[in-house]
């Protein structure tokens, strides 16, 4: 008896911590701690599925803590105890079985339920109003086009909050999966299709997200970041990358660094609107305005981009980005490159 | 309670020694036991591929592995744990204990189980050669089209690997018409359906599920090697194919393969739970119908896999009430299992304390499962190591947790000893200390965002502990593997000696001594009930069975299956090596085929 009074207590314990433990974990999980966390939504989308996931949790817990307590309960309270009578050999009890057949289904049903109607809820048409942009996969980096304002931009989309936001996902050669895991769900890119998704961001920030779908040898350095910002500020944004890029003033280093660049093998895969046609690698028309680097791996600063562009495949493995003997380029041929793409903001 | 029968009017058959009498050996005890050795070994081999991976995760941007080696590790670790681990020593439990349940002298084709275990042998070590040989697989397990295409993956990676998996899926489909013909067909006077041990019911099933899974992924790679080697263009998006195509017939083998490889399992706890509860199973029948309808369901649910590829709210609704269907018959199993130690007495041998193991850790994989039933929750999950902790749950403590029960609850009945019990436990405790302290960070290192197949992450994403915690389980379970590999070393010479019926449990394969005779039963037991050992009569059963009434023929050894499976794996590891390996390969195929069909037996 005492056996079973401390199994009982001991149990209530158990739940006890196993319900509080992961409150107090998810409510101490910030987004500086864990940036890409999908349990800090930022839009609608996330906050549905967030939906889910707690309704879910509430269950698991429940159904975890019941099974396992029932286990410890079982083993301790009916150990083996020497001159204890043999067991009466029970084959089974047919109200029992039914009962813990039902009762799982109408747990499951519960859970179906909303899990059908999110599923519809955020398959549904976007409203009319929202920004479309497309995306394309890369190995390995992430190009955002925006059809309707002729901006094509690599590894960083910018987005005004409170707009819905239509995503065309599309792959240039294997598989991949865009997420941002504060935006909602992932959505593969797949050869010959177009896959599609809508989130309405709904508070101001950046946020990482990276390639959820194994693409090859760089896979892990497939990341990219998404940028919510006040409407003003995504105007002001737009107008700037709508620009032309920057011509540089005779005689500076810029020049120079134009002048090398138009003659060099860059112009075979990038494009700068007006200079080269490359269709290959990121449109570098407006590359100083952007944040990160070579798919989200570096930081956007000049020593930075000079180090990437003399040793692409070193830095990054697998990078399809050819080595500076193989472009043909001297080194001191980079910092003037380096300059002039810099001042492209 | 067991009384001696060893010696009861028993004469045994010179058993034979030697190497020799191991490679020509068409018993199924032995081609068990060879099963178990060799996937054992592949098994050690994919855990120190896991290590190296969780070394290079120990630290943000740590450089122990480049990112190619990496993709090799992981996707060269789950085909061996598949293909190469928890199959085959589930197909070792199948050899051995198949014919003893069910009173039987062997399995109906001996000479086509030893073909099976050695195109299992080849095909593991050919498999395995492709480190050596240019670069391992390093596409995923699942290798989705089109990175396993000859434009993104031109090495000779994914060719190992697409052979290696038709080699391994020649012995898994031989072997499965072999156990079902060997049950439908060889069961002892009196052993109905309805009588048979539910392990012997789990292998029925699992059986089934290969003969009709493999078929799948052999056209589904037929078609990959076609794009490979021919310029077809099955999966070729270029050339106007849908990538998709291979996801579909992937996972329309990929899950009947979940079950393939946790349903032995179940049937392993479903012996041991009753033995060491000395209760019998509670609701037979339930369990029984649970895990067919479990194989059935199976098949129904394919497309949860592939929530994140945009198949339609319809679609994605159908699959997620499909699989949260398959959770009922599941919890139900868990109950029952719950219900046979309720009311017993139970003694915690290593062998119950890895079945107990087993449901308090599936049951963990279970609930996670569930969630990522729902889709929106899975698009959250999936390709994330939530998603890695959720298999590890399943496969490492549901099938490892498993299979190590039936190891120590069998090896007494195998070797006539025990495994040292002071050592499972230390096994034990460690094991599952070990699997959670790896296992279970994962789900929240998911949660946050951490995607699958990465080989290295930034150190300000807040996974830095997390990884390192998992990294520092690994040496837990390292440590218990090691215990257990001393176990078995020290308990096969010197072990406690085990009698007949070491357990009192219930199943025919303990009325016959340990290890039991070449021929098993002197006559065949005649069975009127689920438990036999356990029923008023069971003296006269273990006196009957040890009695030799009658000329008892046995086959003979033969070499021509293991001509035959080297025959059939050169000519079709071929593929790769060229004409050189494939041509030989297909006359000495030719020759073992010939001569073993016209064999005297």
């Amino acid at each position: 008896m005492t056996a079973h009074r401390n199994g009982t207590r001991w149990l209530r314990l158990t739940a006890l911590l196993l319900v509080l433990l992961p409150i107090v974990f998810l409510a101490g999980c910030t987004l500086q701690q864990y940036p890409q966390s999908s349990l800090n939504p930022q839009a609608d989308y996330a906050r549905q599925i967030q939906g889910i996931l707690e309704l879910q949790t509430i269950w698991v817990v429940i159904i975890f803590a019941l099974v396992q307590g029932l286990l410890i309960v079982a083993v301790v309270k009916f150990r083996n105890r020497p001159g204890a009578p043999e067991p009466k050999p029970v084959h089974g009890n047919t109200m029992l079985e039914i009962a813990w057949t039902i009762a799982p289904a109408i747990i499951l049903t519960m859970v179906a339920i909303p899990t059908v109607l999110t599923i519809f809820k955020t398959q549904e048409n976007p409203p009319p109003n929202a920004l479309n942009v497309t995306v394309v996969g890369h190995q390995w980096w992430w190009e955002f086009r925006y059809p309707s304002q002729n901006i094509v931009t690599a590894s960083e989309m910018v987005v005004p909050v409170g707009k819905p936001v239509r995503m065309t996902i599309k792959t240039a050669d294997v598989l991949h999966s865009f997420w941002f895991p504060a935006m909602g769900g992932k959505r593969d890119a797949i050869g010959n299709r177009e896959n599609h998704m809508w989130f309405t961001p709904d508070s101001i920030g950046e946020f990482p997200g990276q390639c959820a779908e194994l693409c090859g040898t760089s896979h892990a350095n497939m990341r990219m970041k998404i940028r919510v910002v006040p409407p003003a500020e995504y105007d002001a944004w737009v107008a700037a990358q709508q620009a032309p890029p920057m011509t540089p003033e005779e005689g500076s280093i810029e020049a120079q660094g134009l002048a090398i660049y138009r003659t060099s093998a860059c112009i075979a895969c990038h494009t700068i609107q007006g200079i080269s046609p490359g269709a290959i690698g990121p449109n570098l028309t407006h590359v100083g305005s952007r944040e990160t680097l070579a798919g989200g791996m570096f930081v956007n600063t000049p020593d930075e981009m000079e180090a990437w562009i003399k040793n692409a495949p070193g830095r990054k493995p697998g990078a399809k980005m050819l080595s500076l003997d193989a472009m043909k380029l001297k080194p001191e041929q980079v910092k003037p490159i380096v300059a002039y793409l810099q001042s492209l903001k | 309670m067991a009384t001696t029968t060893a010696d009861v009017l028993h004469a045994p058959a010179a058993s034979q020694t030697g190497l020799w009498s191991w490679i020509t050996t068409v018993d199924h005890k032995r081609i068990g036991a060879l099963y178990g050795i060799t996937a054992f070994i592949f098994f050690i081999i994919g855990g120190l591929e896991a290590t190296m991976i969780r070394i290079q995760l120990m630290k943000p941007e740590n450089t122990f592995v480049s990112p190619d080696v990496f993709n090799q590790l992981f996707t060269m670790h789950g085909t061996t744990m598949i293909f190469l681990a928890v199959m085959p020593l589930s197909a070792s439990f199948f050899n051995f204990l198949i014919p003893l349940m069910i009173g039987a002298r062997d399995v109906a084709f001996p000479r086509l189980n030893a073909f099976s275990y050695w195109v299992f042998l080849l095909g593991g070590i050919f498999i395995n050669l492709s480190f050596f040989m240019g670069g391992a697989p390093d596409t995923g397990w699942f290798g989705y089209s089109n990175l396993t295409s000859k434009a993104f993956s031109p090495g000779v990676g994914v060719d190992f690997w697409a052979v290696g998996l038709q080699i391994l899926g020649l012995a898994s489909l031989a072997a499965a018409f072999n156990f079902i013909v060997t049950i439908i067909n060889m069961r002892a006077p009196g052993m109905k359906l309805m009588r048979m041990p539910v392990f012997v019911w789990m292998t029925l099933v699992t059986s089934f599920l290969i003969i009709l899974a493999f078929p799948v992924i052999t056209v589904a790679l037929v078609f990959l090697l076609f794009d490979r080697y021919t310029g077809t263009n099955f999966y070729v998006p270029s050339g106007g194919a849908d990538p998709l195509l291979w996801q579909h017939l992937f996972w329309l083998f990929g899950h009947p393969e979940v079950y393939i490889l946790i349903l032995p399992a179940m049937g392993i706890i479903s012996e041991v739970l009753p033995t060491f509860s000395r209760k019998p199973l509670f609701g037979y029948a339930v369990v029984v119908y649970s895990g067919i309808f479990i194989g059935f369901m199976g098949w129904g649910v394919w497309s949860h896999h592939m929530f994140s590829v945009g198949l339609g709210p319809l679609a994605d609704s159908f699959f997620a009430i499909t699989t949260m269907l398959i959770a009922i018959p599941t919890g139900v199993k868990i109950f029952n299992w719950l219900a046979t130690i309720w009311g017993g007495q139970v003694r915690l041998t290593s062998a119950m304390l890895f079945a107990v193991g087993f449901i308090g850790m599936f049951t963990m994989g279970g609930l996670s499962g569930f969630m990522h039933a729902s889709p929106p929750a899975d698009l959250q999950q999936t390709d994330t190591y939530f998603v890695v902790a959720h298999i590890h749950y399943v496969l490492f403590g549901g099938a490892i947790m498993g299979i190590f029960a039936g190891i120590y609850y069998w090896f007494p009945k195998m070797t006539g000893r025990f495994l040292g019990e002071g050592l499972g436990k230390w096994h034990f405790w460690l094991m599952i200390l070990g699997m959670n302290v790896t296992f279970f960070p994962m789900h929240f290192v998911g949660l946050l965002g951490m995607p699958r197949r990465i080989y290295t992450y930034p150190p300000n994403m807040g996974f830095d502990w997390m990884n390192m915690l998992s990294t520092i389980g690994v040496f837990v379970i390292i440590a218990s593997i090691l215990i257990f590999i001393w176990n078995l070393l020290s308990s096969v010479r010197n072990g406690k000696v085990a009698g007949a019926d070491p357990w009192g449990a219930p199943t025919l394969e303990w009325s016959i001594p340990s290890p039991p005779p070449p021929h098993n039963f002197g006559s065949l037991p005649e069975v009127h009930t689920l438990d036999p050992l356990w029923h008023k009569d069971n003296e006269k059963l273990r006196q009957d069975v040890n009695r030799i009434t009658g000329p008892i023929h046995m086959p003979p050894n033969s070499y021509w299956p293991v001509v035959a499976a080297l025959g059939v794996t050169m000519l079709m590891s071929g593929m790769v090596f060229g004409w050189a390996v494939g041509i030989p390969g297909l006359l000495l195929a030719f020759v073992g085929i010939y001569s073993w069909a016209f064999e005297p037996c």
